[in-house]
């Protein structure tokens, strides 16, 4: 974690023009699609709602406060695990 | 006998090492403890007198975090991960390991024993 840390947050700049834009009403307010999951999230994006693509369909992601600090991509699983066939 | 954070230490052992019996104080923590309180690392847990007992509870009640605290804030932090549904959230729900590692084979301190599936020795023959 330490290297990353000192590097920084990093946030797509065409993500965080959309935030942004959004949160100061010159767009109106909806969902957010986005490829961007290497994007940090900031505390500017709580509230926001964000549709994650996840290489297949995109997942809808609702941002709290607690979310802060993590990345998109973390809340838009790639891998559906079902279940391993048998087993009864 | 010393009680210090709500745990009887082993009266046998040396100072460093007894303290490392209180959950979040391990042997370095200890030493740096002791130092600051000036005592002996090698002095035996029952051999401190009321003075130097009182020293060590003022820092470890001062500069650490330990015992229950510290679990629960531990908890915490799960807790956290498990309700914003994150990466490792998820992991942490179905007991794998979080950071990235192999899960074909090892990892069993997450998945606990092995649970064996019947007829699945041999890949199945077409």
């Amino acid at each position: 974690m330490a290297r990353s840390i000192k590097k920084g947050p990093y946030v797509d700049a065409k993500l965080e023009k959309k935030v942004l834009a959004m949160s100061e009403g010159t767009v109106k307010k909806g969902v957010i699609k986005t490829w961007s999951r290497r994007s940090t999230i900031t505390p500017d994006f709580v509230g926001a709602t964000f549709a994650v693509h996840n290489g297949n369909k995109f997942i809808p992601v609702y941002v709290t406060e607690f979310m802060v600090g993590h990345k998109l991509g973390e809340f838009a699983p790639t891998r559906n695990f079902k279940s391993h066939a048998g087993g009864k | 006998m010393a009680r210090i954070a709500g745990i009887d230490l082993p009266k046998n052992k040396r100072g460093e090492i007894g303290l490392t019996y209180i959950y979040g104080i391990g042997k370095s923590t200890a030493q740096n403890i002791l130092a600051q309180a000036g005592i002996d690392v090698n002095k035996k847990v029952k051999d401190w007198n009321d003075e130097e007992q009182t020293a060590i509870r003022n820092i470890i009640t001062g500069e650490f975090k330990v015992e229950g605290q510290l679990r629960s804030e531990t908890q915490m932090n799960i807790k956290r991960l498990l309700d914003i549904a994150c990466y490792r959230g998820l992991r942490h729900r179905k007991g794998l390991p979080l950071r990235g590692q192999r899960t074909k084979t090892n990892s069993r301190t997450r998945k606990g024993k092995r649970r064996t599936v019947a007829g699945k020795k041999k890949a199945p023959k077409k």
